[in-house]
């Protein structure tokens, strides 16, 4: 990558009206930047990836939650990465799959929404957002097809509508608007059972909060890809609220209390143990 | 054989600076000073979509006067040589010398190789953590860079604007302050005519707060601006328009 021409101004490139998007700005003039345009080796490859992520909405928003954990194979390769991100103000995202991939993934989308915010002057739609996610998804198709997926979920608050709402993918880039909640990787399948049980119509953001902390709870119970709450390390979840205010990320001490509740509504008085 | 008319590159290059310098000082004057949070920047722009002031990076602002098309042209290749720099290496390696430095390439090449010099004025600015870690760099049509210290005129009218803020203008005023007194040059007269107030609809101001945590850069407007500028000393709130 060069930032001068031969004379030492900014090359043409920078100089050429048109495009708002920093996507297109790249695959025109730093393509090898791009993390789909890389001819890949045939051949097995151990990375670590990521696992759970859930989201649901509440009154007058949404919550996104993603468990610590990364695997490689059978061993646990990180208990504190970080799988939910602010792709904007007023929107998050949280990755499953890949993990070099999806992060490298979502730097380059947070950087598309704000570069777009820059030159434009306004944001993008929520639709817009989920679009633009969408089309950079189906960028990486050649590398999911090698093992080397990357699933986002994302969710934020609508502006124009004046709700929250929440937009699953697929590895091919199809883009899907969920209802009420949502969860992908390894553990979703235990999430979603328990979304189904605890969403309600009508929650405020703290029982929101505790919903969300809950699935993770359920999904690492029984997937051994999904971290749960560790006490001993004060490692929790990262949870985060999206509203008309903006990303708010939920502090340690407020996540604690909520694995707490969750915790003490699960203890077992036998000895051996509760199914629950 | 008929001779080919010699233009001396002493008159070639007057001619074009004469001709961009003209181009220049039609434009209303942007004012650029520092106050004790951070860095303002105001002009007489009654345009709420087609801005002179803009962000470029986390720390780094932008204002120009002159030709909106060559200027905001310059804008967006700006914005994207940050996103680039900032997506290659780190949010913390981008800086307004490396910057300022691209452009005054860009406009030092154009002004001797291509036919027509630009019509623009520049200002790359950067906040820093303290007021001492401030740097502004004005940027002429010819591509000469200037270091300022503590705040900057550019446009029409620039060098009398310059006179009355710099008699004006002192180290750790508050955001009050120096609005007021930006808004106070930019109304002034030439000569012995009458100074006009500019409202808040007739102004385009923005600031660098270096108090924000990431974005410092801050679009103020409406009812915000008016509470600032009508002497309210205290800090502005967190009820800002979201930037930019």
């Amino acid at each position: 990558m060069t930032l001068h021409d031969s004379s030492g101004r900014l090359p043409h490139a920078f100089t050429t009206p048109g495009s708002s998007s920093f996507v297109d700005f790249l695959a025109g003039y730093a393509p090898d930047l791009l993390p789909g345009h890389r001819a890949l080796p045939g051949g097995d490859l151990q990375a670590p990836h990521g696992t759970t992520i859930v989201a649901l909405t509440f009154d007058g928003g949404i919550v996104m939650a993603g468990d610590r954990r990364a695997t490689m194979g059978s061993m646990i390769a990180s208990r504190h990465i970080e799988k939910v991100f602010p792709a904007d103000e007023f929107s998050a995202v949280g990755i499953a799959g890949t993990a070099g991939l999806a992060i490298e993934l979502v730097r380059l989308f947070q950087l598309e929404l704000e570069h777009y915010e820059k030159i434009e002057g306004s944001l993008l739609s929520l639709d817009g957002k989920a679009n633009r996610l969408a089309t950079m998804i189906r960028g990486n198709l050649g590398m999911a097809m090698q093992g080397l997926a990357v699933v986002p979920l994302f969710a934020g608050y609508d502006l124009d509508r004046g709700r929250g709402r929440i937009f699953s993918y697929d590895v091919t880039g199809g883009r899907y608007e969920e209802q009420e909640h949502h969860a992908v990787g390894s553990g979703s399948v235990f999430a979603r059972g328990s979304l189904k049980k605890r969403w309600r119509h009508g929650l405020d953001a703290s029982t929101a909060v505790r919903v969300a902390v809950e699935a993770l709870v359920d999904a690492a119970d029984d997937d051994s890809a999904t971290g749960g709450p560790d006490r001993a390390r004060r490692i929790w979840p990262v949870v985060a609220t999206v509203t008309e205010a903006g990303y708010l990320r939920v502090t340690d001490d407020d996540l604690a209390a909520a694995v707490d509740v969750v915790e003490n509504g699960r203890r077992s008085t036998r000895r051996e143990g509760g199914a629950r | 054989m008929s001779m080919p008319f010699y233009v001396s590159p002493e008159q070639l290059m007057k001619d074009r600076a004469d001709y961009a310098r003209k181009g220049i000082a039609r434009g209303r004057s942007v004012v650029v000073l520092q106050y004790d949070d951070g860095i303002a920047f105001a002009t007489e722009n009654p345009s709420r979509a087609l801005h002179k002031i803009s962000e470029i990076y986390d720390r780094i602002a932008f204002a120009a006067v002159g030709k909106y098309n060559e200027f905001e042209n310059l804008r967006v290749a700006g914005v994207r040589y940050a996103d680039l720099r900032g997506y290659s290496y780190d949010r913390v390696d981008v800086t307004a010398r490396g910057l300022a430095n691209a452009y005054a390439q860009t406009l030092g090449t154009v002004f001797t190789t291509e036919s027509k010099p630009l019509e623009v004025e520049l200002v790359v600015v950067e906040v820093g953590r303290e007021p001492a870690g401030d740097q502004i760099y004005r940027l002429s049509y010819d591509g000469s860079v200037a270091d300022e210290h503590g705040w900057v005129v550019m446009g029409g009218q620039a060098e009398r604007l310059a006179g009355l803020l710099g008699a004006g203008w002192r180290p750790g005023m508050t955001l009050a302050q120096a609005l007021g007194l930006a808004v106070q040059v930019l109304g002034s007269a030439a000569d012995d005519g009458e100074p006009r107030t500019l409202g808040a609809s007739q102004l385009e101001v923005a600031v660098l707060d270096r108090t924000r945590p990431r974005r410092a850069f801050r679009r103020l407007t409406g009812a915000l601006l008016e509470d600032v500028l009508g002497g309210d000393d205290s800090p502005p709130g967190g009820d800002a328009t979201p930037a930019p």
